[in-house]
């Protein structure tokens, strides 16, 4: 029982078989909002699923030796890890079987941007360099915001599970971890205001630039596996608790989908920021917020 | 197997992405090919999207009358492209060398080096040609598939039939 309920939940729901065509559709819902914005139709309904099958269809650049099989490894590990954070969601209530915790779905997330980061270095390209330096410097910057609004979270309700937090009511601390886990959201998913590592214009998208046909392909399914996870990470905390199962899912994926649609819109309003900028606006303005909440669970934990 | 083949042929009909490169043009051309993904003409709604990396690309929009300079940079770009990949050459620079004919700099026309697929001529030509153009290069990708391009040089013209 106990297995198969964690199988179903892992390759079902929210696992594969709705994580990739959610993906899809999450990233259709970011290009017609950027569209809808600049006041143009924007593509159909089923672009991003006509680009993954295209892309499996194009061939590769001859590679050889290690670097050619690393740069073969990275994008099914972006995808696995992501698709494996995904699974670890806790939409159905007491499902039973795998309980994964905060810090494993933390790890999950990190690790699509770590294979971003060896993937460019590994492409020996300039440009895919200059975009792993760049999103190594990025996620520096916004993963201290991003843990101290996790801890916060589980100390000010004493615990790291993710089917206790689903279930716990919202505090009001918990609602300013949310706060900060939304500001990092839009450089842990390279949109817009701080899209540097994938910057198209300067560094013809970075750590991405050698990358054709199917492994692209994979680093696309990875970014909007990445989309599912991470707005599901903030569904997750911020959804009420409903005992009934369809229910409990249909106002999870309308949380998520709020979040995407929130999210687009800021990256069509906005133009990229420099570096520098970038990593002074998360370590000066957004890092008071974070200390601020983890010091007020802290003191709230003594207290009680 | 079928079913998978004609999957392939629809999603490359409908998923042409672009790599644009300037061989020597005075910037006109440049300048339709951006404008026809601008709201006016939205070239997005047919999956058209400008890639940075030519390995990303599907096609390789041509324009400017061959310099010498710009020969090794054409062929290196072009095989950069991996395949299934077709050529558009944008404006009448890269079909006919336009009003730089003899000029001790050029090298052209463009189908002198790589296989051309599509001309689209007008100096400049509109979007609607451009996007017109590109979309027929779609569909000659989507067809032609894994197979080698016809090094024929009279393939497809894009009649320029747009009303100003």
């Amino acid at each position: 029982m106990n297995l198969t309920t964690a199988l179903a939940r892992l390759l079902i729901f929210p696992g594969l078989l709705f994580a990739v065509p959610a993906a899809w559709f999450f990233l259709w819902v970011e290009r017609k909002a950027v569209a809808l914005m600049q006041g143009r139709v924007g593509p159909p309904f089923m672009q991003p699923f006509y680009d993954f099958i295209k892309l499996l269809g194009k061939s590769t650049p001859p590679r050889s030796g290690v670097s050619g099989l690393l740069m073969k490894a990275w994008p099914l590990i972006a995808v696995s890890s992501a698709a494996g954070a995904v699974g670890l969601l806790p939409v159905l209530p007491s499902s039973g079987g795998f309980q994964g915790d905060l810090i494993l779905l933390l790890a999950l997330l990190e690790l699509p941007s770590m294979c971003i980061i060896a993937a460019g270095f590994s492409s020996r390209s300039i440009f895919g360099e200059i975009g792993s330096a760049r999103e190594a410097v990025l996620s520096v910057a916004y993963n201290v915001v991003f843990l101290l609004a996790i801890v916060s979270i589980a100390a000010s309700q004493h615990t790291f599970s993710l089917e206790a937090l689903a279930v716990l009511p919202a505090s009001p601390l918990r609602w300013l971890g949310i706060l900060a886990i939304l500001v990092c959201l839009p450089a842990k998913l390279h949109l817009n205001p701080f899209s540097l590592p994938n910057a198209e214009q300067e560094i013809y998208s970075g750590p991405m630039v050698e990358y054709a046909g199917p492994e692209l392909a994979m680093w696309e399914l990875s970014h909007g596996l990445e989309w599912v996870a991470a707005t599901g990470l903030v569904a997750t905390l911020a959804a009420p608790h409903i005992t009934l199962v369809w229910l409990a899912a249909l106002v999870f994926v309308g949380f998520m989908l709020a979040i995407v649609l929130m999210l687009s819109t800021l990256a069509s309003a906005t133009a990229r920021l420099a570096i520098d900028t970038t990593v002074r606006f998360y370590w000066q303005c957004t890092l008071i917020f974070a200390v601020l909440a983890i010091s007020s669970a802290l003191f709230m934990r003594f207290r009680s | 197997m079928k079913l998978w083949n004609k999957l392939m042929c629809y999603s490359r009909r409908h998923s042409p992405w672009l790599f644009h490169m300037n061989a020597g043009s005075c910037n006109g051309c440049d300048i339709e090919l951006v404008a026809s993904l601008t709201p006016r003409y939205d070239a997005e709604q047919l999956g058209v999207r400008l890639e940075g990396s030519p390995r990303h690309a599907d096609i390789l929009c041509i324009t400017g009358p061959v310099t010498h300079n710009a020969v090794n940079a054409i062929k290196t770009v072009y095989d950069q492209v991996c395949g299934p990949k077709a050529v558009v050459a944008i404006g009448s620079c890269p079909a006919t060398t336009n009003v730089f004919i003899d000029s001790r700099t050029l090298d052209g026309p463009l189908n002198k080096h790589i296989p051309v697929d599509v001309f689209v001529p007008g100096c400049p030509p509109r979007p609607d040609a451009i996007i017109q153009g590109v979309a027929k290069a779609a569909a000659i990708l989507a067809e032609r598939g894994m197979n080698p391009p016809v090094t024929d040089l009279a393939i497809a013209a894009v009649s320029a039939e747009v009303r100003p």
